[in-house]
């Protein structure tokens, strides 16, 4: 009779535990260990992820592959694991301590609802580090770091968990007798699932409290909290609901190759500058000349300004072209600049000190452009036969700029404006803006 | 973000984390089944990287970090670029132990190093940052194909899945070697550990075991400087003055250097690719010769300190900029004549 054909008669190192006597963290994970078993699961099927903490030292005494992390980052290792292997059992063993330092990471866990199963050897202090409190200390306690007393309201993990979506959230206690079937019960629940088991720390919190295996039951009645199964969430486990939403999606990354279809020749490097308001899609019709300049067989760069809120404020668009690679995208001294609004006004103040008689500024009639040696055409948008949106006078004043002053090469532009979804949109306002009245 | 939409056709896994730990954490662990990882943020999450950066060294796991500098300190400015963390990437976890960084200088250089990054994260088994910057990330630039060569990613070397008596997880003896990697869910368990360990990857305080595995993780990279180190040396064998800069503002230098060439002015330039290890010797060949050496960065001076250590005999000017503007040619221009 073949060996491998038994169940694995445990998944415990011979070693014995180094935990205090009296410590509830063994029981637990004999417990663990008894689960493992009755689910038949192998050594290299499992791998437990331990946190750090007396809790950190069990994946040690256990022949499985194993992960010891940092602390309170269990969860995210294990989510690592999972979201890579879903075939993998993976537990994570961590204290009340890890649990509160990665508060974060147990929320989005629950959320996600990642098939990995939580075991919390819940003491109410970090043990290994002289007993200060956690985020499951009781109230009025006493340890190190609260020597009148505990005044923070101890973390429900179950029902943190369960109300935000974990698959299953298990309340008890070192002592119960069904404790590796309840175990077993998580793993095999098919999505996130946690054991919240409090223990006894014979160090220090039974010390500093008087407490005992009674006092763990009188807790639990006092802050009213049940045990047993409390919370079951039915709803697909992540690593397997991504794949299958990954089944109905598209490669992303798209390139935009622009042919130079119709190549001019350009002796010195060439600034654009069209400054706006956001929303005037100031950045779009300073796409089109980019594009127009690689049209026309030039290098070209753009750097796009705008405030973080995105849609309120100025929108600043520099565009360089030239016949030879940009390896410096700054621009202090345009050769055009397009002064479209208010806010794109109010950000032109460098490039009106830089500009001089070589350049030009296409300002909008109304606006209160300050003394510049430039030369200053003023555009009146109002000579449109029909108003042109606010939304629109970007591209309509770079239109009458780059045709009075062939910046880049008009039909190249005119051919770039005119291609794409919006070509025909575009090529209207072109057209308006081609035949502004300018003064 | 562009990512996120395509690796899952492409049968991988994008995520947004709940922060920055999450990422990291997420990233080492799905390493540890063979999956090839990068996580990217700024400045700021970088500081939240740090702890899991010293886990990932101690742990020797390939892992890809991008840093799109900001300015800092703090949040700094959204959007606003600066090279401030050169230093950061390599000193920014505890201990002290040697990481790996390396620096696009150009849009076509982001996808080359990024290759090279996963390749270097493959060979020596440890994070490896690569050191972008806003202007490298939100300008956008026309770009030649042709720039686009593909960089040769090395497979991980893993032990056998199906090794039913695989050697222990980790070897420190000889120490500059990196030993196959083993992997979750194969045949036989696996262990990992961010603590101090034996080869078997179980926790020793023993003083001759952890002096070993720290030996071998500095020697596994400060005896193969050479396999790392990358720059590109544009020398004049007549020019007084040695121009280094990395990143973006070696864009500006490449213009700096051809103006002053056009008007007959001899100078020497240096892009520094592999920020770290500090690629020691190709600083001092490029140096040979010239009397002054001028190191331009968006920071206060970082980079400066280690090639005022590697060129201790030579004047040294550091164009050292703060403000969010980048160095301009024309600043450069002005020192070199």
């Amino acid at each position: 009779m073949s060996l491998e054909l038994l169940p694995q008669p445990t998944l415990r190192t011979e070693a014995d535990y180094p935990f205090c006597p009296g410590c509830g963290h063994g029981p637990v994970l004999d417990a663990l260990n008894e689960a493992l078993v009755k689910l038949e699961l192998a050594p290299h099927e499992v791998v437990i992820v331990s946190d750090i903490g007396c809790s950190g030292l069990s994946d040690q005494y256990f022949t499985t592959s194993a992960f010891h992390g940092l602390h309170g980052r269990s969860i995210t290792y294990a989510t690592g694991i999972k979201l890579m292997r879903p075939d993998l059992t993976v537990v994570v063993i961590m204290g009340d301590g890890g649990t509160g330092i990665g508060g974060a990471h147990l929320l989005s866990a629950a959320r996600r609802n990642i098939g990995i199963t939580v075991l919390v050897l819940n003491n109410f202090n970090f043990g290994m580090t002289g007993g200060q409190h956690s985020t499951t200390t009781p109230e009025g306690s006493l340890t190190p770091t609260t020597p009148a007393g505990n005044l923070e309201h101890p973390l429900d993990i179950c029902a943190t968990v369960g109300v935000n979506g974990a698959a299953f959230s298990y309340r008890g206690t070192s002592f119960d007798d069904d404790l590796s079937d309840r175990i077993a019960e998580g793993i095999t629940t098919d999505g996130f699932s946690i054991l919240d088991v409090w223990d006894l720390c014979t160090a220090y919190f039974v010390r500093n409290n008087k407490f005992s295996r009674r006092q763990i039951d009188t807790t639990m009645e006092t802050l009213g909290l049940e045990s047993g199964v409390l919370y079951r969430n039915d709803k697909s486990e992540f690593a397997i609901a991504y794949r299958k939403l990954a089944e109905g999606q598209h490669e992303g990354l798209r390139v935009t190759k622009v042919a130079a279809s119709a190549p001019v020749l350009l002796d010195t490097r060439r600034h654009f500058v069209v400054a706006g308001s956001a929303g005037g899609r100031v950045r779009s019709a300073a796409r089109l000349v980019s594009l127009a300049a690689m049209r026309s067989g030039w290098w070209s760069a753009q750097r796009d300004d705008y405030p973080i809120t995105v849609k309120s404020g100025h929108s600043v668009s520099e565009v360089i072209m030239s016949p030879e690679e940009i390896h410096y995208s700054g621009v202090e001294k345009p050769d055009v600049l397009v002064v479209v609004s208010d806010d794109g006004l109010g950000k032109s103040g460098p490039y009106l000190e830089h500009m001089d008689a070589s350049g030009t500024v296409f300002v909008a009639a109304g606006l209160d452009l300050p003394p510049t040696g430039a030369r200053v055409v003023t555009v009146d948008p109002a000579s449109a036969d029909t108003r042109i949106p606010s939304a629109s006078l970007a591209l309509a004043m770079v239109a009458n700029a780059i045709h009075h002053t062939g910046l880049v090469p008009f039909d190249s532009f005119e051919a770039t404006a005119g291609s794409g979804s919006f070509g025909e949109k575009n090529l209207e306002l072109v057209t308006v803006g081609k035949t502004l009245v300018t003064s | 973000m562009m990512m996120l939409r395509d690796l899952p056709a492409r049968g991988g896994i994008g995520m947004q984390g709940e922060d920055e730990i999450a990422s990291i954490g997420m990233c080492i662990g799905a390493a540890m089944t063979g999956a090839r990882v990068m996580t990217a943020s700024a400045g700021p999450g970088i500081s939240l990287y740090s702890e899991n950066i010293g886990m990932a060294i101690m742990g020797e796991v390939p892992l890809v970090i991008v840093d799109v500098q900001r300015l800092g300190p703090s949040t700094g400015a959204a959007t606003t670029t600066a090279q401030g963390d050169v230093q950061f990437v390599r000193w920014g976890t505890a201990g002290g132990f040697p990481v790996i960084a390396i620096c696009p200088s150009s849009v076509a250089e982001c996808y080359t190093l990024t290759m090279k990054a996963f390749d270097l994260a493959e060979r020596f088994r440890c994070p490896v940052f690569l050191m972008a910057d806003k202007e490298l990330a939100l300008t956008m630039r026309s770009v030649d194909p042709a720039d686009y060569a593909r960089v040769e990613v090395r497979d991980r070397d893993i032990v056998d899945p199906a090794d039913k008596n695989p050697p222990p997880e980790y070897r420190f003896d000889p120490p500059d070697e990196v030993v196959p990697m083993q992997l979750y869910g194969g045949s036989h368990p696996v262990r990992f550990t961010g603590s101090t360990h034996t080869e078997e990857a179980f926790i020793t305080k023993k003083p001759s075991i952890v002096g070993a595995l720290n030996d071998h993780l500095v020697s596994k990279i400060s005896d193969h400087v050479d396999e790392i180190a990358m720059v590109e040396a544009d020398i004049d064998d007549e020019a007084e003055t040695l121009l280094i800069s990395y990143g973006v503002t070696s864009g500006s230098m490449r213009e700096a250097v051809a103006a002053a060439r056009g008007e007959g002015t001899k100078v020497s330039s240096l892009t520094i690719k592999t920020l770290w290890p500090v690629p020691e010797a190709n600083i001092m060949t490029a140096a040979l010769g010239v009397s002054r050496v001028v190191v331009a960065e968006l920071n206060p001076g970082l980079y400066m300190r280690e090639i005022e250590r590697v060129l201790p005999h030579v004047e040294i000017l550091s164009i050292a900029r703060t403000d969010g503007v980048l160095i301009s040619p024309d600043q450069l221009h002005e020192v070199i004549i």
